[in-house]
C-alpha cells in the first residue's frame, strides 16, 4: 500500500471520527440524530480529499500520515467549537477550507523546488520580525487583554505572530545552514546575530507584552542553532540569556509579573488588590480567574469526561464560565467533555504529527531541508506545549492558539502552509532517483 | 545533523509527555480536591441539576422546601422555594448558589441530592441518567410540628428567643423555633433585606437557629441539675432540710437570693426547687463541689454537642464558657460551685439541651437521642431511613428522675411555675431568670414536661428562653410554654 493510499483510508477514518463527534453534539444538544451531522461529515472529507488530490498530484512520495493527523486534529477543533458556538463552527470549517486552499496553493507553487525560499532567506528573516513588531504599530496593532497580538487591515483582523512563526524558521534554516561551521567553532564575532535575535525577542516582549510568542520563537531559534552546531553550550548559554533576560523584564513589566504571580498561586485564602476592579478580592475570583476556572473545567472531566455536549461552561446563572474558550482555553472544554481518554488522544495525535514530522527532517538530504523541518515541527511540538501547558499550569500561561484546533482562520492557515512545508520536504527526501 | 535531531525529537516528545501526566493530574488526583473549592461554579451547576429532594413536616404534611425549575444554558436547573419559608427556616436552612448551605438542607445534602452510598439510590441514580432525566433527590419527613411550630412563632413575636420541644419517650424534635427569623426565599437575591430585620435584643442575629445554637445564662433552670446532683450523691434526700436566711455566703461575699426581703426560713429541697429558693441551692453546690454537679450535668449531655440531623457547627455544646470557649475546670476550686448550683457563674446552656433535661426528668432519667428528621423516603416512596428512638444513656437513677420529676410537679402545681398549667395534663416545670447584670435584660426560662397523667411517660418536653426581659420565667416564659405544649397535646382549633 502506498503513502497516497495510506492517506486516504486515514482520512476517510478522521471524517468518521468528525462523524462521530458532531452527531454526538447534535443528540445531546437536540436529542435527535441529525441528517445534517452526516452532511457535514461528507463535506468534511470531501474538502480532506480535495487536500488528498493534489498531494498526489504535486506531492506524490510525501510522508501520508501528516494529512490525516492534522484531519484529526481539525476535527477536534471544529467538533468543539461547533459544541460552544455552532455558528463558530461554521466559520471554522471555513477558515478549514481556506487553510485546504493555502496548502494547495503553496504545493502547487513551490513542487518542483521549495529551496528556492533559502534564497530569500534575509527577505523572510526581516518580514518576520516585521511581522512581529506590527501590531506595536500605532492604529493598526489591537490590544487583546493587555496583550497586543491583533492587527487590523480595513474589515480583516489576523494574528501576525503566527505567520512571523514560520517565516522566521525558513529564515532560519537558511541562514543556520549557511553559518553552521562557522558558528559551530564558537567565536564570540559569530555571535552577532545570536545577540541581535534574542534583543529582538526581547524587543517584542515589551513591545507586544506578548510573553508566549516570544518564548516560541525563541524556543525554535535556540532549537534549530542546537541541530545546526550540535553545540548543546549554546542552547544552555541561550536559555541563560532568555532567563535573565526575563528576569530584568519581570522586575521593570508588571504584566510579567501578574503573569508569574497568578502561575505560582492562582488561589489566595485571604482577599488582594484586584486589578480589575480595584477592590480586594480573592485571587482565584480577580486575575487568576480565567486559569482557575479552566483548572474546574478540566477536573470536571475526570477519567471519561462529560461527553460532547454535556459538559458544563456557564454557572447557573447562564454566565459564560471561561473567557476566551473557543481559542486560548479550548483544550479546557475538550478535557471536560472528552475526559482524560479524550485529552490524552489528542496529545497522543500531536505526538503522533511530531514523530512524523521529525522522521521527515531525519530523511532529508540536504542542510536547509533538515533544519526546515526540524524547526516546523518543533515549533509545532513547543507551542503545543506553552499553551496546554499553561492552561494546566505547568508554565505561566499565555495566550496562544492550539495548532489546528483553536478557533481562529490566522492559526489555521498557518498551520495549514507549516504542514505544507513537510510535505514539500517529505516529497524531495523520498522521492527515487 | 540527524543525531541532534533524534534529541530534539525526544524533548518534543518529552515536552507533550508533561501535558499528558499534568492532564491525568488534574483530571484524578486533583480532581476531588478542586471539586470541592467553594469556587467551583461547575460543581453548583452539578448539584442544581438535580431535581433535590422535598422537606415536608411531619404533621401536618405540608412541603417545606420545593423546587422551580429554571432552563439555563440548555439544561434544567432546580431551585429551592420554601412556601413555609417563615415557620421552619432554622432547621430546614437553605440552599442557595450564592450562600451555599445551612440546615439540614446542608447536612442532609447527599440524601437530597441522592449522592447517598445506598444501594436502591445508587441504581435509581444510575438509571436516571441513563435515561438522560435529571437525577432525583430523596425527600425528608421531618418530625416537626407546623402547626405548633406557628404557635411558638407567634407567641415569641418580636422577642428573642426560641422554644424547644421534644417527645421525651423517642427524642423526636417537634418544635425548633427561633425569634427572630427570615425569609429563606430572600436569602439568595436580596439577602440584605435579612440584614436588616430588626429585634427586641441587638445583634438581631436572624439566621442563628437559637434553638440549637444559642447559648443562654440558665438561671434556676440549672436547679434541676443542682437538684439531681445532690440526690445522686445519696447526702441528700427530697426532704433534707436546710435554713434559709436570704442569702448565701461564698468566699465570705452574699449571694442573695431573688428576693432578699422575704427569707424562707426552715424549708425541705422540694419546698427550695418548688420556690427556687437560691441559697439553698448555693449551699448544695458549695457541699458538692462544682465538678460533681458539672458531672450530672454531662450525663445529660453537657459538653458535649447534642446529637441531632442539622450541621454540627449548627448546635453547640452547653457548659461553663470561659473567653468564649468551653471551659471544665481541672478542680473544684477552679469555679464558684455556689453561683453555679443555680445556674449563674458562666454556666451557658442551649434550649434543645435543657429540653433534654427537662425530657430526661420526667422520662425516668432516659436521656433519647434527639431526632428532628423522621424518614428519608426515595423517589418511588420507599423509606430508605427511618429513624429509631435512640438511648444516649441512664442520666440519673429512675428514683433520682422520679423525685425530681415531683418537684418540678409540684413547682407547677404551687411554686414558681403556675402559669404553665393545663388542665387535665400533669404538667412539671421548673422556671429561670437569668441575670446579665442590666435591669430590665434577664434571661428567662421554662423548662417543662408535660403527660396525661404522673403514671405514664410524659409525651412532651419543652424548653423556652426569652432575650431581654423584666419580668420572671414564671410570668414571662411560662405562658409561651403553656400555649405551645397545648397546641401539641391538644391540637389546635384552626390548622
Amino acid at each position: 500500500m502506498t503513502a497516497r493510499n495510506r492517506e486516504l483510508a486515514g482520512l476517510v477514518v478522521a471524517a468518521l471520527i468528525a462523524c462521530v463527534a458532531l452527531a454526538s453534539v447534535t443528540i445531546a444538544r437536540d436529542a435527535e440524530v441529525a441528517v445534517s451531522s452526516m452532511t457535514w461529515g461528507a463535506m468534511f472529507l470531501g474538502l480532506y480529499v480535495v487536500a488528498h488530490v493534489v498531494v498526489r498530484r504535486t506531492v506524490p512520495y510525501a510522508d501520508g500520515a501528516l494529512l490525516p493527523l492534522t484531519a484529526v486534529l481539525t476535527a477536534f477543533g471544529l467538533a468543539s467549537i461547533y459544541r460552544l458556538d455552532p455558528g463558530d463552527g461554521g466559520r471554522q470549517a471555513v477558515w478549514v477550507a481556506a487553510g485546504v486552499a493555502v496548502l494547495a496553493g503553496a504545493l502547487i507553487w513551490l513542487r518542483h523546488d521549495y529551496r528556492v525560499l533559502e534564497s530569500y532567506r534575509y527577505v523572510f528573516g526581516v518580514t518576520a520580525v516585521a511581522l512581529l513588531l506590527l501590531p506595536s504599530v500605532p492604529g493598526l496593532g489591537q490590544r487583546v487583554n493587555g496583550v497586543r497580538l491583533w492587527v487590523d487591515i480595513g474589515p480583516l483582523q489576523f494574528q501576525p505572530g503566527e505567520l512571523a512563526k514560520i517565516f522566521l524558521i525558513v529564515f532560519l534554516a537558511g541562514y543556520l545552514r549557511e553559518k553552521r561551521e562557522v558558528l559551530a567553532q564558537g567565536r564570540l564575532k559569530d555571535f552577532g546575530p545570536l545577540f541581535a535575535i534574542w534583543g529582538a525577542a526581547m524587543i517584542v516582549i515589551v513591545q507586544t507584552n506578548d510573553l508566549g510568542s516570544a518564548l516560541l520563537n525563541f524556543g525554535i531559534f535556540l532549537a534549530m542553532l542546537y541541530v545546526a552546531t550540535g553545540r548543546a553550550l549554546f542552547v544552555a548559554a541561550g536559555l541563560a540569556l532568555f532567563v535573565g533576560g526575563a528576569a530584568l523584564l519581570y522586575n521593570g513589566l508588571q504584566h510579567v509579573q501578574d503573569r508569574v504571580t497568578i502561575w505560582l498561586h492562582p488561589w489566595t485564602d485571604e482577599r488582594v488588590y484586584c486589578a480589575l476592579n480595584g477592590e480586594l478580592e480573592l485571587r482565584q475570583d480577580c486575575a487568576s480567574y480565567q486559569l482557575v476556572k479552566s483548572l474546574y473545567s478540566i477536573a470536571n472531566g475526570g477519567f471519561g469526561g462529560t461527553g460532547l455536549g454535556e459538559g458544563t461552561f456557564a454557572s447557573t446563572d447562564g454566565t459564560q464560565l471561561i473567557p476566551y474558550l473557543r481559542t486560548d482555553f479550548i483544550y479546557s472544554a475538550i478535557a471536560q467533555e472528552l475526559g482524560l481518554v479524550g485529552a490524552a488522544a489528542l496529545l497522543l495525535v500531536y505526538m503522533l504529527f511530531v514523530v512524523r514530522g521529525m522522521r521527515v527532517a531525519l530523511q532529508a538530504q540536504d542542510g536547509f531541508s533538515k533544519l526546515a523541518a526540524a524547526g516546523l515541527t518543533f515549533g509545532f511540538a513547543l507551542q503545543t506545549f506553552i499553551i496546554v501547558g499553561g492552561v494546566l499550569r505547568v508554565v505561566p500561561l499565555t495566550g496562544i492558539t492550539l495548532p489546528f484546533v483553536s478557533y481562529g482562520g490566522t492559526s489555521i492557515v498557518a498551520n495549514f502552509l507549516l504542514l505544507a512545508g513537510l510535505l514539500l520536504i517529505s516529497n524531495r527526501a523520498n522521492t527515487p532517483r | 545533523m540527524n543525531r541532534q535531531i533524534a534529541r530534539l525529537t525526544y524533548v518534543a516528545l518529552a515536552l507533550v509527555g508533561v501535558l499528558v501526566v499534568m492532564t491525568t493530574y488534574w483530571q484524578t488526583w486533583a480532581a476531588a480536591g478542586l471539586a470541592d473549592r467553594q469556587d467551583n461554579a461547575i460543581r453548583r451547576v452539578a448539584e442544581f441539576s438535580i431535581d433535590r429532594g422535598l422537606i415536608f413536616s411531619f404533621e401536618p404534611r405540608k412541603r417545606l422546601a420545593r423546587n422551580i425549575e429554571r432552563e439555563v444554558d440548555g439544561r434544567t436547573l432546580f431551585f429551592r422555594r420554601y412556601p413555609y419559608g417563615r415557620l421552619a427556616e432554622h432547621v430546614v436552612g437553605y440552599s442557595t448558589v450564592g450562600r451555599s448551605r445551612t440546615g439540614l438542607e446542608r447536612s442532609l445534602n447527599d440524601y437530597l441530592t441522592a449522592s447517598n452510598a445506598n444501594l436502591s439510590t445508587l441504581v435509581d441514580k444510575a438509571l436516571d441518567e441513563l435515561r438522560g432525566r435529571p437525577v432525583q433527590g430523596n425527600d425528608i419527613v421531618t418530625n416537626l410540628d407546623l402547626d405548633a411550630q406557628a404557635v411558638a412563632l407567634e407567641e415569641l413575636g418580636t422577642t428573642c428567643g426560641s422554644v424547644v420541644a421534644l417527645d421525651p419517650r423517642t427524642g423526636e424534635v417537634q418544635v425548633m423555633a427561633s425569634s427572630p427569623g427570615f425569609d429563606p426565599n430572600l436569602v439568595e437575591e436580596s439577602f440584605q433585606r435579612i440584614s436588616r430585620i430588626t429585634a427586641d435584643c441587638t445583634p438581631a442575629a436572624p439566621l442563628l437557629n437559637r434553638g440549637s445554637a444559642g447559648l443562654y445564662v440558665p438561671g434556676s433552670t440549672f436547679k434541676v441539675i443542682t437538684a439531681s446532683a445532690a440526690l445522686e450523691s445519696k447526702k441528700y434526700t427530697p426532704d433534707s432540710s436546710f435554713v434559709d436566711p436570704g442569702y448565701c455566703t461564698v468566699y465570705g461575699k452574699r449571694v442573695n437570693n431573688f428576693d432578699t426581703s422575704r427569707p424562707f426560713g426552715t424549708i425541705d429541697l422540694t419546698n427550695a426547687l418548688v420556690s427556687s429558693v437560691n441559697s439553698v441551692f448555693c449551699n448544695i453546690g458549695l457541699k458538692l463541689g462544682a465538678k460533681r454537679i458539672l458531672d450530672t450535668a454531662r450525663r445529660f449531655g453537657f459538653y458535649e454537642r447534642p446529637p441531632l440531623e442539622t450541621p454540627a457547627d449548627e448546635r453547640l455544646p452547653s457548659g461553663l464558657y470561659r473567653n468564649g470557649r468551653l471551659y471544665y475546670p481541672r478542680i473544684d476550686s477552679d469555679v464558684d460551685a455556689g453561683r453555679m448550683a443555680f445556674g449563674q457563674e458562666r454556666m451557658l446552656v442551649t434550649p434543645l439541651q435543657m429540653a433534654m433535661v427537662a425530657g430526661a426528668i420526667g422520662f425516668g432519667g432516659k436521656l433519647m437521642e434527639p431526632q428532628v428528621v423522621d424518614r428519608i423516603v426515595a423517589p418511588g416512596g420507599r423509606v430508605i431511613e427511618k429513624a429509631r428512638p435512640v438511648l444516649i444513656r441512664l442520666a440519673v437513677s429512675q428514683s433520682t428522675a422520679d423525685s425530681v420529676a415531683e418537684m418540678m410537679r409540684l413547682a407547677v402545681e404551687r411554686g414558681t411555675g403556675t402559669a404553665a398549667q393545663i388542665p387535665g395534663y400533669s404538667v412539671g416545670g421548673k422556671t429561670g431568670t437569668g441575670e446579665t447584670g442590666v435591669p430590665g435584660s434577664n434571661t428567662t426560662w421554662f423548662i417543662a414536661f408535660a403527660g396525661a397523667d404522673e403514671e405514664s411517660p410524659p409525651e412532651l418536653a419543652i424548653a423556652v428562653v426569652l432575650q431581654n426581659q423584666s419580668g420572671t420565667g414564671g410570668t414571662t416564659a411560662a405562658p409561651i410554654a403553656r400555649a405551645v405544649m397545648q397546641a401539641i397535646l391538644q391540637g389546635t382549633e384552626n390548622p
